[in-house]
């Protein structure tokens, strides 16, 4: 447990983080959201001692950072993948590391093998690729065996794969009962790994509230029938007391608040051909980025962005080709609630 | 509280595998040995031609030494990098998440570092020493003549003591090209010209490169060194305090910034 209590810090005149109050609870993932420049590294460095709040306290199973006897044994954190001696081999990196906690060398050879770098374990990590250097990184914050375990962006300049791997290697550990806390300026990411959710923009906390509560709070699901029979498709709708969108645009209408299956079923009664049947959900970047809309500090002026990027627009039923692709991810991944 | 043995084991790790640490010891101990055994070569060769007091005060340990002038500053090179390759890399970051306590890693780096020049310092001066006797022949001086030993063995502390020097100014500065880029021409030309200014001698005696040396000097005014108002130790006293303060500076910056 990570309880942070009226976290303040200020960069001469500008406050990066501000009063920021909040617990990252044991056993799941926490996403820590925010545009850009929202505070978030700077939390995290103030989490780990090595930024030291303007005021505020952050404490780790109620200790203060520094008073943990062998801290990579409580917490690992990858805050920057670039955080090691180039000149150096991965493996001995990773060894005076391990000396300074006293975690057994053949830890060392266990992590390295977890995150596939055993092949070049023995090369100089100024060589390695991005990639490399961020399975580097998290071999680093594994390598105590801890029980929370803090990525800052860890996903950051990473092909889909390593993001995969990623993800994966998240909710493998969460599913150890690890506590993770992740930050993140993408949304989508989040949704697929993370349980919790704490935003934050310019240094405020915006939301603490569960993936659940945010979902359900934020984004509106509905059902997408397209028919070459769509005429006699409204009326049979429209008889059974449904309420249905026409969207011109694309052809299709949008039914809310009812399950795909009963409508497919009403269909097939009335013997009407569908093209089309697909629950939909609206984006939750949408939803971010409204949320964090006036804390965004630097917004793109290029002629015609708006407060809202395009396709942000509240709610605009004709959803952009690209939603529909993680919507659909996140329904196959999110265990629908807690 | 994580143990100090371990921070001193994580920091030998650190600092043997690294290769500016080979390079930058085994150079320290070339240039020193190299050029006093050429420049003893020299004076054997010209000896009677100096002038006759020069050729009375020559101070044969003192010749001995004299390529430490170039050595010191690849002893200041391995202290400066030894420090500051943690904030030029990042691994700073690392390093204090691993180490919260941040006097503890101080002392710790500090510690090995120390010890591992002052290895190579008393080899170093050692080395160059019997070398330069050797070559010196006849105007030669023995170990056991009256303050030889201890101008042997404070050339090897003066080593180490200018190495922890620069890792305090590192510390202090956060940079390793910062801290190269003030410490080498300040050792390797300022020092040395406001001590041959004899305006500015007054002030440059209190220098730590020229209030150090003094212990190298078995005879009072060898090599045109002047008057000092400190003795060989007095002189290694106040070395030593401009080390402890320039170590207290950089273990007050490493406590009070942010990393
Ligand atoms: N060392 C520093 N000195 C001065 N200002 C700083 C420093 N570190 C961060 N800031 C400022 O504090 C604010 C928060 O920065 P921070 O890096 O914590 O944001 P972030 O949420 O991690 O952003 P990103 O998503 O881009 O990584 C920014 O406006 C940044 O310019
Ligand atoms: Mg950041």
């Amino acid at each position: 447990m990570i309880e942070l209590e009226g976290l303040t810090k200020r960069f001469g005149g500008k406050v990066a983080v501000d009063n920021l109050s909040f617990q990252v609870r044991p056993g799941v993932v926490t996403g820590f959201l925010g545009p850009n420049g929202a505070g978030k590294s700077t939390t995290m460095r103030m989490m780990l001692d090595l930024d030291n709040p303007t005021s505020g306290t952050v404490r780790i199973d109620g200790k203060h950072y520094r008073d943990l006897p062998e801290p990579l044994k409580y917490i690992g954190a990858l805050l920057d993948a670039k955080a090691m001696h180039g000149g150096r081999s991965a493996y001995n990196n990773l060894l005076c590391l391990a000396q300074s906690n006293r975690i057994p060398t053949s830890r060392v050879d266990e992590v390295l093998d977890l995150v596939g770098l055993t092949p070049v374990a023995r090369q100089k990590s100024k060589g390695f690729s991005l990639g490399m250097g961020q399975r580097l990184g998290i071999a680093a914050a594994l390598l105590g065996d801890p029980e929370i375990l803090m990525f800052d962006e860890p996903v950051n300049g990473l092909d889909p794969e390593g993001i995969l791997w990623i993800r994966n290697l998240m909710k493998g550990l969460a599913a150890e009962g690890r506590t993770i806390f992740v930050s993140s300026h993408l949304m989508s990411e989040m949704a697929l790994t993370a349980e919790h959710l704490i935003v934050i923009g310019q240094g405020k906390l915006l939301a603490d509230l569960s993936m659940a509560d945010f979902i359900q709070q934020n984004s509106r699901s509905y059902v997408r029938m397209r028919s070459p029979q769509q005429e006699r498709l409204k009326d049979v709708l429209h008889e059974a007391g449904i309420d249905a969108i026409d969207v011109p645009a694309t052809g299709t209408l949008e039914i809310n608040g009812v399950a795909a299956e009963q409508l497919g079923e009403l269909a097939a009664q009335h013997q009407i051909v569908l093209h089309e049947l697909s629950p939909q959900r609206a984006s939750l970047e949408e939803a971010f980025m409204r949320m964090t809309a006036d804390s965004v500090e630097y917004h793109a002026h290029a002629p015609g962005a708006g407060e809202l990027p395009p396709g942000a627009a509240a709610d605009n039923p004709a959803r952009p080709a690209d939603v529909p692709a993680w919507g659909a991810g996140f329904d196959a991944t999110h265990k629908g609630g807690k | 509280m994580s143990s100090f043995p371990a921070v001193l084991n994580s920091e030998w790790t650190k600092i043997r595998t690294v290769a500016s640490t080979t390079w930058t010891l085994v150079a320290a101990l070339v240039v020193t040995v190299g050029i006093s055994a050429g420049l003893c070569t020299l004076f054997n060769s010209t000896f009677t031609e100096m002038p006759k007091e020069q050729q009375l005060t020559f101070d044969p340990t003192l010749a001995s030494f004299v390529g430490m002038s170039l050595g010191q500053l690849a002893m200041i090179i391995f202290g400066v990098l030894v420090v500051g390759t943690e904030y030029s890399t990042g691994m700073i970051r690392t390093s204090l998440a691993a180490v919260p306590r941040r006097g503890e890693l101080f002392l710790g780096k500090l510690t090995v570092a120390t010890v591992l020049a002052l290895v190579v310092g008393l080899a170093t001066s050692f080395l160059s020493f019997f070398l330069g006797q050797a070559i010196l022949g006849e105007h030669s001086t023995g170990i056991d003549e009256p303050g030889v030993l201890r101008a042997v063995f404070g050339a090897g502390l003066y080593m180490a003591l200018i190495a922890l020097f620069s890792m305090g100014v590192a510390a202090m500065l956060r940079s390793s090209v910062l801290a190269i880029c003030i410490l080498i021409p300040f050792f390797l030309l300022i020092s040395n010209i406001l001590n041959g200014v004899s305006a500015t001698r007054k002030v440059a005696q209190y220098l730590p490169d020229q209030a150090g040396s003094r212990i190298m000097q078995v005879v009072p005014g060898a090599m045109d060194s002047g008057e000092t108002p400190y003795g060989p130790w007095g002189g290694l006293g106040i070395m030593v305090l401009w080390v402890l303060a320039s170590v207290l500076g950089g273990y007050l910056v490493l406590k009070k910034r942010d990393a």
